[in-house]
């Protein structure tokens, strides 16, 4: 038996497949990924990812320390409840994880992957040694995510259901990528779908009776296997195959998470990565892409891309994330792409499946948003 | 549950196959792997007028989380093939016993049909 969420009985209760995630007994689908999958780009669906680690960052060093840790800079988080997305890299600049970390009234909340947790733990306190800060792990917090077209007026209602109206009316003005506390609560605009919604933590004990509200609201359970598709579909990146500590954040996509500015923010990697910037500009790098099958049929992970390059250097690249999308009804994919020698382009780019070489277009990263395709 | 229909026969690799009163054998995949599976959105579908050998790889069944060969529960030739599953893949998922068969094989060794395993015993290992 594995580590179970406060919602795990909720789940069972709902016909999930339980699966192993990391350690977890988690719900991989209740009656069918695609359907479930339509649930969240069509109406609503809530997600248990209690098990994700947060952390609480404290002290009078939290944001230098930050400053210090992360690629991207917490100090652009100007007001309390504003979150970012960045890596936490090693000294060569390979990412140990990607987070999201708000800017909380007493210091600071970040939010990393389950599978990386103890690696994540003991980077965060071997560097932490120096500084006068805090950590503390919240493992008494569940985590709901719900996300829809329909989610903020579910959340919004259900807490005017609670009686509390000014919290709704402050939940409703949220921005994208912020939060507000309200006591145990902490509810941000925040998720991994593409789609509007929210992210609510909250006591254990509480979740679930929210989840039991969110349902009888019309909210759909939903699976680890919609999540993957969900997340893919939105161009995201999945931690362990996307991207990992061999990887530069640069070949991975997540070049927009560094903050170069100010230059002499000192942040671990960065010397590194100065130089893979440069190497990448040069485009002597890979480059991480969307991928689009046009043809019926399913992209998956580790398939071999075989690129054709306009002064005729044939180069192969590789699925890092696959899948058929249920919105487009087609293959999608991220895949490391090799750069051409003197930047020459790709004319041609083909998977390979099952011996057959099929063609793919690259387009950026990123399918769909907001229930719309978004590439050309 | 899974439904283990008593009139067919089943390979332990998840296919079943019906033996029709021609002489030909009509097969498809199994409710139990269909839901093992997930919701299917493709199929590729087997040779029409391919002589097969029994266990031979003859078509692969995708759904979002993974794909699945299908072989051959018999040697024969392969004289139908399901064109409706090209446009509609999920009816594998929906109705994997009757409009979701895949191919229909003339058996060359007729004998192989003893060799597979009746509706009990499939359950049994599908436990």
């Amino acid at each position: 038996m594995g580590m179970r969420t406060a919602l795990f009985d909720k789940h069972v209760d709902a016909g999930a497949r339980i699966v192993d995630f990391g350690g977890w007994d988690m719900p991989i689908q209740y009656d069918s990924l695609i359907n479930e999958h339509h649930a969240v780009r069509q109406h609503a669906g809530v997600f248990d990812v209690s098990h994700m680690t947060i952390v609480d960052v404290k002290g009078p060093q939290a944001e230098s320390w930050l400053r210090y840790l992360l690629a991207n800079d917490v100090a652009r988080l100007k007001e309390t409840g504003h979150a970012l997305y960045s890596g936490m890299l090693n000294e060569q600049a390979g990412v140990i994880d990607d987070l999201i970390v708000y800017r909380m009234a007493w210091g600071f909340r970040l939010v990393v992957n389950c599978g990386t947790r103890e690696k994540d733990l003991a980077w965060m306190n071997k560097q932490v040694a120096a500084y006068d800060v805090q950590l503390t792990e919240r493992p008494e917090l569940a985590i709901l995510a719900v996300q829809g077209p329909a989610a903020m007026h579910i959340v919004m209602d259900l807490l005017n259901s609670k009686g509390a109206s000014a919290e709704a009316v402050q939940v409703g003005s949220l921005k994208n990528f912020s939060g507000a506390e309200f006591g145990s609560w902490f509810i941000a605009r925040t998720g991994y779908t593409g789609e509007n919604g929210v992210e609510i933590m909250l006591p254990n004990s509480e979740a679930p009776g929210i989840w039991d509200e969110l349902l009888a609201a019309g909210v759909k359970p939903i699976g680890l296997g919609a999540r993957d598709t969900l997340r893919l579909e939105a161009g995201m990146n999945l931690y362990g195959h996307d991207m990992d500590e061999s990887i530069s954040p640069l070949s991975a996509n997540m070049g927009w998470t560094i903050a170069w500015e100010p230059a002499d923010r000192d942040f671990i990697g960065r010397s590194v990565l100065e130089n893979q910037r440069e190497a990448f500009k040069r485009g002597e790098l890979p480059v991480l892409s969307g991928l689009v099958m046009e043809e019926r049929g399913v992209l998956r992970e580790g398939l071999r891309v075989q690129c054709t390059f306009a002064d005729g250097a044939v180069k192969d690249g590789v699925i890092t994330s696959g899948t058929f999308s249920p919105t487009l009804k087609h293959g999608i994919a991220l895949a490391r792409i090799p750069s051409g020698s003197q930047n020459a382009v790709v004319e041609k780019c083909e998977v390979d499946i099952r011996g057959k070489l099929i063609p793919v277009r690259l387009v950026k990263p990123g399918f769909v948003r907001l229930g719309k395709k978004v590439f050309e | 549950m899974s439904d283990f229909p008593d009139d067919l026969k089943y390979a332990a690799t998840h296919e079943w196959l019906r033996l029709e009163e021609d002489g030909t054998v009509t097969m498809g995949i199994s409710d139990h792997a269909q839901e093992l599976l997930g919701d299917i959105v493709f199929i590729e579908l087997p040779e029409e007028g391919k002589v097969v050998d029994a266990k031979q790889e003859i078509s692969v069944v995708e759904s979002v989380k993974a794909a699945s060969d299908i072989y051959a529960p018999i040697s024969g030739e392969i004289i139908a093939v399901n064109e409706d599953l090209a446009d509609a893949p999920e009816t594998v998922n929906t109705a994997p016993y009757t409009d979701g068969w895949i191919c229909r094989i003339l058996p060359s060794n007729p004998a192989e049909l003893e060799e597979l395993l009746d509706a009990d015993t499939y359950a049994g290992m599908c436990e």
